[in-house]
């Protein structure tokens, strides 16, 4: 019996590790290549041992890159930056769109109301290169084309959707009940939505704002035809990396996990309060 | 502090709950409105606080007309079924919640909580969230909350259904103190015959759509207005049989079962398809008494017993239930006290004045004559 035990609980790491080597083995890769030189990358056979350099980060931090052609200008930090504001303020807008048109739709019927939320499902659907021609287009009449404005506004096709959708779902499984008896007790209608609905749906519209988040950050087509150099998201920055002299792979490998970091600490931190709000889920009597 | 309902009107699509329903309640009065699952008590309560967002009507406290008012605005107190607490906050807040909209002070608040979760015995379970409650305990803060703010009006629905038999005990004793005590118009919604008959006031029974009947809760038992409503109240159900009455010196006869009975009821029945409504404890079983025939009927006993065959007897409170075989196999309920003769022929008589007379077509109850009218006549 003990033995079969150990037997069992032998193979199940080694299964767990397999799955994990799997998954995680490119990402080690690249944490291994942003401390590699370009021709310690390119070696072969690769060398699994290496002696440490952190001049890919060096170069991305200070903006400065140098090659065997000369200095080379990179907009990295710039680029970090647009990401993070163009996701979060996606996220945001989405959220304050997204989160009371949610709740109408879970919690009234109301004319072409389904017609509405299927609509804005659909925004998914179509491929973004069907509608980005047109889109640049107009933003070039309209004024919008390369601004931070333009941008979230074209965001929304990503994020509003996702939230609409997860966060709809749960308002309509906490019971319209809970919301009742908070008016009948006298508080008002806004009250009782942003007192008990919100809170209520707290862990749905965490999750759907870190998937929105993360999908927003990974967008790479919107961004690159409608912005220029200086508004563009480190997906794209990213391109700047393949020089005349060649692909600068160690500056590519740092800035993926510079890139990373950012969603991987929000990840963990939603995920803690993702935890607590599905605890606290005791809703039904 | 009274609650009026004018021609309350509740249809969801096609589908017709509520007809035209009117109601007063008085205050201190406490309402039940009964009637079975899925007949809309609910959806009339949700009404009256405003959350219904179908209801068409008249809804009027204290003479005011509260129709075009939000929930918030009513000034009343409602305790759900699935008690609705808030999950997020602990008891004390939730409790605190009707006050809390009205800005009293803190200090204020603090004690009125305290005063009525001491009322309700739940003190020391203030501070922890509504999950951590037994069913019990949730109950009595959902009550707690309704009361806090001592409201005109108060709507109950079926408080005592989630909660376990010896609560729903206690409470059904300790509710009338209560309810007296808040001294509001209250409307308590329950399914339970026997819950309805003990904290009621009133009874409003409510039946395909409407209010069938809405009197004094003996009066509901003992004189329904038709056999629908008579068939919701008692345990076991009453006995119906097909009859004929024929009209005869000082009343009607009546003959089902074997049993022939003399009834004090409206001669206009007579020749017409009726039903003869007995109560199971309104029929008695004895040992048959020699030959049968010429034996010395008890005083109200209808004829001479019937002979019956004992089925099956089950114990009911401190009462036996029996199901009785008679000839031609019809099959009756009886609740009777003590052990019933056993191993013996048994016979079984009915009490005459209160047996039911029932209209066969409509339903509708067939009055009994005054007896002093009689006299007269």
């Amino acid at each position: 019996m003990e033995r079969s035990d150990t037997i069992w609980r032998v193979l199940r790491g080694l299964a767990l590790t397999l799955v994990i080597i799997f998954f995680l083995f490119p990402i080690f890769w690249i944490l291994l290549m942003s401390f590699e030189t370009n021709e310690q990358v390119l070696a072969i056979p690769p060398k699994l041992f290496i002696h440490p350099t952190l001049m890919n980060y060096v170069a991305l931090l200070s903006g400065k890159l140098q090659t065997a052609a000369g200095a080379l200008d990179i907009t990295f930090m710039r680029n970090l930056w647009n990401s993070v504001l163009l996701s979060v303020c996606s996220v945001a807008l989405s959220l304050v769109l997204g989160v009371p048109a949610a709740y109408a739709f879970a919690r009234f019927r109301f004319r072409g109301g389904e017609d509405i939320a299927f609509t804005l499902l659909s925004f998914r659907f179509a491929p973004p290169l069907l509608v980005l021609l047109p889109l640049s287009l107009y933003f070039q009449d309209i004024g919008l084309a390369n601004t931070y404005i333009g941008l979230i506004w074209v965001y929304q096709l990503i994020c509003l959707p996702l939230i609409l959708w997860i966060v709809r779902g749960y308002f309509e499984d906490a019971s319209p009940d809970v919301e009742y008896a908070y008016r009948v007790d006298g508080h008002s209608w806004w009250r009782a939505f942003t007192r008990i609905a919100i809170p209520l749906a707290g862990p749905g519209i965490a999750a759907a704002a870190l998937l929105s988040f993360i999908f927003a950050w990974n967008n790479f087509v919107f961004a690159l035809v409608l912005a220029s150099a200086d508004k563009q998201p480190v997906t794209v920055g990213a391109l700047a990396f393949v020089t005349a002299s060649g692909i600068q792979y160690g500056q590519i490998a740092a800035a993926i996990v510079l890139s990373i970091l950012p969603t991987l600490a929000l990840a963990l931190y939603a995920q803690r309060w993702l935890v607590e709000g599905l605890s606290l889920g005791a809703v039904k009597g | 502090m009274s609650l009026t309902i004018r021609n309350l009107h509740v249809a969801f699509r096609r589908n017709l709950v509520l007809d035209d329903v009117s109601l007063d309640v008085a205050p201190g009065e406490t309402l039940v409105l009964f009637g079975p699952s899925g007949v809309g008590k609910t959806v009339l309560l949700r009404a009256i606080a405003g959350v219904e967002p179908a209801a068409r009507g008249q809804v009027l406290i204290d003479g005011r007309d509260v129709s075009a008012l939000g929930p918030d605005r009513r000034d009343l107190g409602m305790a759900f079924q699935n008690f609705a607490l808030y999950p997020h906050l602990a008891a004390r807040e939730n409790i605190a919640s009707p006050l809390r909209a009205r800005g009293v002070a803190s200090a204020e608040i603090e004690a009125r909580v305290g005063r009525v979760a001491e009322l309700l015995r739940i003190s020391h379970v203030l501070d922890h969230p509504p999950r951590a409650l037994s069913n019990g305990q949730k109950q009595r803060t959902a009550l707690a909350r309704a009361l806090v703010g001592q409201p005109r009006v108060l709507l109950l629905d079926d408080p005592l259904r989630n909660v376990d038999a010896k609560l729903r005990y206690e409470m059904r004793l300790e509710l009338p103190r209560l309810l007296r005590a808040a001294e509001a118009a209250t409307i308590y919604v329950t399914q339970d015959y026997r819950e309805a008959m003990a904290l009621g006031d009133r009874i409003a029974v409510l039946h395909r759509a409407a209010i069938a009947q809405c009197d004094i809760p003996e009066a509901v038992y003992d004189a329904p207005v038709s056999v629908n409503v008579a068939r919701l109240f008692g345990d076991p159900p009453l006995n119906l049989l097909p009859c004929r009455p024929v009209a005869e010196a000082g009343g009607l006869r009546v003959e089902a079962a074997g049993l022939r009975l003399l009834l004090p009821a409206a001669r206009e029945a007579a020749g017409r398809d009726c039903l003869l409504g007995l109560r199971p404890e309104t029929i008695t079983v004895s040992r048959a008494a020699g030959g049968g025939a010429g034996t010395v009927r008890p005083a109200g006993a209808g004829g001479a017993g019937v002979p019956v065959e004992i089925v099956a007897a089950t114990p009911l409170h401190e009462r036996m239930v029996l199901l009785l075989r008679a000839a031609g196999g019809v099959e009756l309920l009886a609740s009777v006290l003590g052990e019933p003769p056993q191993g013996v022929p048994v016979v079984l008589q009915a009490d005459e004045q209160r047996a039911l007379l029932f209209d066969a077509e409509s339903g509708a109850r067939i009055p009994h004559v005054a007896r002093t009218l009689e006299v007269v006549a």
